[in-house]
């Protein structure tokens, strides 16, 4: 008796073993982002020694170039008081609203230009003509049609982040492997089938692709926009510190902008990983 | 009784814009892939179409399972024309064609769902064709996760789910290395045996062509038509073995004979090797 028990034991172990190797398995590629990640921060390190140098060396003046420390001190001052949260979710805000807004016109649009080439055909000129033209460009016409509220600012957003994901969503649509359309076909399916089933998995990849390019822009023009007609958000933060001579605070609010822009890249880049696990690239980098 | 007819097909192509074909001596914007195709299958034979690259074999597959249509002539499908991709044929692609967005499990339903097959019979039907394939551990594997063996043997599934009365299989094994391609042949023949499906079988292989068919049609260079049909007289259930008997090596013998001529034929038009466009 004693010996089957030695037995259950050790196959009792073994199972432990295996599943441990699995929990360990599931973790490795996270483990290797982050270590392949990390190997980039000495280089920024160095910029922030740099940046504490030279006004500290009198290089530059401390004037125009607050030490690092400095910069970092009123970020925190800024943090704690709750006054640069209510600016950064404000421009979050706008560019999110301007972003879906963009993300619910420019997939079914792609999905139909890339599909019916008819469609194509009588929309593409037009298309290719208002893709063409900058986005700041357009900047004050929004305002003159839109007024200076909330929405020119995110008219303008949803402008440029559109086209970014219509372009995506239209190369998508348009490789898609014909032998996936045969396979389909042979089985029967509908036309709405075929849709559903196998034309819009098929393009999520290059739809998430081009969505998070569309965010990257989303999240560049309500900072410029911000700049030129607001009261609030990140952008009208750094612009009223400028103008005010508030340079440690116009440092401090740059430098939110720049994690606030790795921190949405490295979700977006999350978001395209589980999305398309099925393509088999996980084991790449999970930060990006 | 037979439950595919082809009466007189006729299938052209129009080449893309700037593209020509020269048909003895008579430039063409048009290529002719079917000539006068005329062919009956039995209902439940195994029937293996071998010919020179070019020669129409996978433009018949497209014709009898509805993905394509006559220039002229018809076919039959029990005695109805085909028009439509038809709920009794089933097709499996050289590529493969699984859906890499799918499990494995997934890819086996996908024909099931269109035909509102309620899930619980799906997934039933599903397990039970992995098992029957050994592939029961591999169900929730996505395409990238398998071999090419494995792939194929899933797309077999998947096209077998359903239950069709046809099975078109276009050249399924040709991108799987000599070991993988036998044993495939093994488990594709030991299935089948036990059921009244009809296959066509389109192959480059004149090996895998006696060792799997009743009958091997023999199709000529382009434009293809039945150039002669070859009984294979090996008994069946066949395994593995038969393919070192002299019985094996003479019906080999009597299908490359058919075949000889075409291939050298294909061979001078290489060079005038089209790029279809439908």
């Amino acid at each position: 008796m004693s010996e089957e028990l030695a037995v259950q034991t050790e196959v009792r172990q073994k199972n432990k073993a295996i599943d441990f190797s699995v929990y360990v398995k599931q973790f490795t590629p996270f483990v290797e982002g982050l270590k392949k990640w990390s190997s980039g921060i000495p280089l920024v390190l160095l910029f922030f020694a740099v940046w504490e140098a030279l006004p500290r060396l009198g290089i530059i003046d401390p004037l125009f170039l607050p030490a690092f420390s400095t910069t970092i001190q009123t970020l925190f001052e800024l943090a704690v008081s709750g006054k640069l949260l209510l600016h950064v979710l404000v421009s979050l805000q706008r560019a999110a609203a301007g972003f879906g807004l963009a993300l619910l016109l420019s997939v079914p649009l792609g999905f139909l230009m890339g599909w019916y080439n008819k469609f194509e055909r009588y929309t593409d000129l037009f298309v290719q003509s208002l893709r063409n033209v900058s986005t700041f460009a357009l900047l004050p016409i929004f305002l003159l049609l839109l007024g200076l509220g909330e929405s020119s600012k995110i008219a303008i957003i949803f402008y440029g982040a559109s086209w970014q994901i219509l372009m995506n969503t239209i190369s998508g649509v348009k490789s898609v492997d014909p032998i996936y359309i045969k396979a389909a076909k042979s089985m029967g399916v509908s036309d709405w089938e075929l849709f559903k089933k196998v034309i819009f998995p098929a393009s999520i990849p290059s739809i998430v692709i081009g969505a998070r390019l569309g965010a990257k822009i989303a999240l560049m023009v309500v900072i410029a926009a911000e700049m030129i007609g607001a009261k609030s958000g990140l952008g009208f933060f750094i612009q009223n510190a400028q103008f005010n001579f508030m340079v440690p605070e116009m440092y401090a609010g740059i430098l939110t902008l720049a994690v606030l822009g790795l921190v949405v890249n490295y979700l977006l880049v999350w978001f395209e990983k589980k999305t398309t696990s099925w393509k088999g690239e996980i084991g790449s980098s999970i930060l990006g | 009784m037979d439950i595919i007819v082809a009466e007189k097909v006729h299938k052209k192509f129009q080449l893309k814009h700037g593209q020509q074909v020269n048909n003895n001596g008579v430039i063409s914007n048009e290529i002719e892939v079917l000539h006068g195709f005329d062919l009956k299958i039995k209902k439940g034979e195994f029937l293996v179409l071998v010919g020179p690259s070019g020669s129409g074999k996978s433009v018949f597959l497209d014709l009898v399972g509805g993905l394509s249509s006559p220039t002229s002539g018809v076919v039959y499908l029990d005695d109805k024309p085909v028009e439509a991709p038809s709920a009794k044929t089933g097709y499996v692609f050289q590529q493969y064609a699984l859906f890499p967005w799918r499990s494995a499990l997934s890819n086996i339903e996908f024909g099931l769902e269109t035909r509102g097959v309620p899930k619980e019979e799906r997934v039933k039907i599903g397990r039970e064709l992995l098992s029957l394939f050994g592939l029961s551990d591999f169900e929730d594997r996505f395409p990238y996760q398998l071999s090419g063996g494995m792939q194929q043997r899933v797309a077999i599934a998947r096209a077998l789910a359903t239950k069709p009365e046809v099975l078109l299989m276009d050249e399924p094994f040709a991108a799987l290395d000599a070991q993988t391609r036998e044993i495939l042949q093994n488990e594709l023949i030991r299935i089948w045996e036990g059921t009244d499906t009809t296959v066509i079988f389109v192959t480059h292989s004149i090996d895998e062509a006696v060792f799997l068919a009743d009958r091997v049609a023999v199709v000529t260079a382009r434009p293809g038509r039945i150039k002669d049909i070859i009984e294979i007289d090996l008994p069946r259930p066949r395994n593995g073995d038969i393919r070192s008997s002299s019985e094996f090596a003479a019906n080999r013998h009597k299908v490359w004979g058919a075949l000889k001529a075409e291939v050298n034929k294909a061979q001078q038009d290489w060079k005038l090797a089209p790029v279809f466009s439908e």
